[in-house]
């Protein structure tokens, strides 16, 4: 480098280490406007549709918030979102659970084998969710799932994993499957940044394994325990694939209202209606940011106790 | 900032870094290895491969086979090759359509995508404009608002300017990727060095060159990371192909299979039931690449996952 013959940049004044020109306006101007025209325009159409109504006769007349009037008091959209906040209050603890307990097993040093079951606990996060559906079914299914294989040969009847009482917990288990790798991943990620320093100092006062995990690792793992509660928030809320693909295998159980997705789907699809739909998907958005900002809160007045 | 560096992870520690001395090894001894604890390990291991150790038996498997043979162990006559054949046959070879539609609406999602990202996370991180900061926050909130509540609106609006049942209804908004502009951000602040940035520019490197020629090899993890996770999102996308497009021709491979999938639950026990070797043995075929792709890139993303994960 030539650093030392060349003249100081003129006009900078120690505004930290960031650089004021108009080169950052252009670095974030693709994404920007992107971001504007497939992002903020989208949501901005929905509210714009959501105001509206067509009718037999006057076609498309402005009707103010009727349609949220509508949503609000509408059973088949209110039981689909109880549905979903139902699954994310059962199975995101549960799944949570599972991918901290295997991240902390994993990062203790204490396994054999823990590249080989790192990598295979998160395999079926690159499996589509569509596949991970249909293999499900028809691992659930009474004709040739494994499950009612074997219960035909012990003679004790396999419960149906399909039938309406089950359905909400084959869903989860099926979701379960395909995120606790990937939830567990970015945890694992987490604690491997921790400072090593800090488990021998630990070890040197006399803690042992479970104490550096419950004093150094948990609290360390905070931040990125509360990135995959929100991921899990927005996944759980906007719920489709799964009941959708499920729904063909068991139509007479999952219907088109199961979860408010799939409501907003077949309104828009099936029913064509197109502002209902483009309300009931904002009202479903205000909902999951609502959650969001909900759990995000929560997390921080514990932090500041 | 309470947190290390991406630098400090062990994945990137193993890449080439010249400028942070490699933290000591993890001391490991042999007897410290817990059996009890691994043995839990590998029954959960079990549960995650389980399913598709099945779906690998299951694709040897004619409808008869399947029906009558234990799920989970190969029937007398496996025929895996058979199957990949009717499936490549079938519908005049709309799955092979299909898996090169997938390939390139994933592919180019995933490598724009990254790029935007990256591109903008770098302008956030290095430099100050007017707006950056609501800008930047602005992105952040709709971390927040979900893809799908976005589908059906960015539908009708695509049905209006004929973007509909093409290919860019489906890569278009794949591209935006809020979290993998967060996760640049964060990772560009530090990982390209202020003092670097200045040394080029009193070199007399536009900014153009310092970006494409320094900036995104030093991003590189960060890079992998979003890429790798804008292509599994868009490959295992559903929803919005199932919304946009409606062209047999056009579909992705989720939906591909989706549509055979209700044709064999419809077809009952009559001719179309020998679609379910197909719908079987086409899943098998359809996760291949993404499971290579992660185990072999694995140190990039694992890396990367760690600078995005900590910072909040």
């Amino acid at each position: 480098m030539t650093a030392a013959t060349a003249p100081p940049a003129p006009g900078r004044k120690g505004a930290g280490p960031r650089r004021r020109s108009v080169a950052g306006p252009l670095f974030v101007a693709p994404f920007l406007i992107l971001f504007l025209l497939l992002f903020l325009t989208p949501l901005g159409y929905a509210a714009y549709l959501s105001l509206f109504q067509e009718r037999l006769v006057g076609g498309t007349v402005f009707v103010g918030l009727d349609n949220y009037v509508t949503a609000l008091t509408d059973p088949l959209l209110l039981s689909g979102v109880g549905r979903v906040a139902l699954f994310f209050l059962i199975q995101v603890p549960l799944m949570l659970a599972l991918a901290l307990g295997f991240a902390l097993a994993l990062d203790s040093g204490l396994l054999r084998l823990a590249r080989v079951i790192r990598l295979g606990i998160f395999v079926p996060y690159a499996v589509p969710s569509v596949v991970a559906a249909l293999m499900w079914g028809y691992l659930y299914g009474p004709d040739f799932g494994p499950f009612a294989q074997l219960s035909r040969e012990i003679g004790i009847p396999a419960p149906n994993f399909l039938s309406d009482g089950w359905m909400l917990s084959s869903l989860a288990n099926v979701v379960t499957w395909e995120f606790v790798g990937y939830n567990m991943i970015i945890l694992y990620a987490a604690l491997r940044t921790i400072p090593h320093e800090l488990y021998e100092a630990a070890a040197m006062d006399g803690a042992g394994p479970w104490r550096i995990a419950r004093s150094i690792k948990l609290p360390a793992l905070k931040p990125a325990l509360l990135l995959t509660l929100l991921f899990s928030v927005i996944g759980s809320f906007q719920l489709f694939n799964e009941p959708n693909l499920l729904m063909k295998i068991a139509p007479d159980v999952i219907s088109s209202s199961y979860t408010a997705n799939l409501y907003a789907y077949s309104l828009a699809f099936t029913g064509q209606q197109v502002n209902y739909a483009a309300t009931v998907s904002f009202l479903l958005g205000l909902v999951i940011v609502i959650a969001s900002y909900g759990v995000l809160l929560t997390a921080n007045r514990r932090r500041t106790p | 900032m309470t947190m290390t560096t991406p630098a400090d992870t062990t994945a990137a520690r193993r890449t080439e870094r010249k400028h942070t001395p490699a933290p000591p090894p993890r001391r490991r001894s042999r007897s410290r290895r817990s059996t009890p604890l691994t043995i839990a390990m590998l029954a959960a291991l079990a549960y995650f491969l389980l399913p598709l150790l099945w779906l690998l038996v299951a694709s040897t498997k004619n409808t008869q086979d399947l029906f009558d043979s234990f799920g989970l162990w190969f029937s007398h006559a496996p025929q895996l090759l058979t199957n990949v054949r009717a499936t490549f046959a079938q519908d005049g070879g709309v799955f092979a359509h299909w898996l090169l539609n997938t390939a390139l609406y994933a592919g180019v999602s995933a490598v724009g995508a990254a790029l935007l990202a990256a591109a903008a996370g770098y302008g956030f991180a290095k430099f100050r404009f007017r707006g950056d900061r609501l800008a930047f926050n602005l992105v952040l909130g709709a971390i927040m608002v979900p893809a799908t509540a976005l589908a059906i609106p960015t539908y009708l609006l695509f049905a209006n300017v004929g973007l509909v049942n093409t290919p860019w209804a489906v890569i278009l908004p794949s591209l935006v990727n809020p979290f993998g502009l967060y996760l640049m951000r964060v990772y560009a602040a530090d990982a390209v060095p202020d003092s670097l940035l200045e040394a080029a520019r009193i070199d007399g490197a536009g900014e153009a060159r310092i970006f494409f020629g320094i900036v995104l090899r030093l991003l590189a993890p960060g890079l992998v990371t979003v890429l790798l996770f804008t292509l599994v999102a868009t490959w295992n996308n559903y929803f919005l192909p199932l919304i946009m497009l409606n062209n047999p021709n056009l579909y992705p491979i989720t939906v591909g299979l989706s549509s055979w999938a209700e044709q064999a639950q419809n077809g009952g026990a009559g001719a179309s039931s020998d679609m379910l070797p197909l719908v079987v043995t086409g899943s098998l075929i359809s996760i291949v690449p993404l499971v290579a792709a992660f185990l072999l890139l694995q140190r990039y993303w694992q890396s990367g996952l760690a600078a995005g994960s900590v910072k909040q």
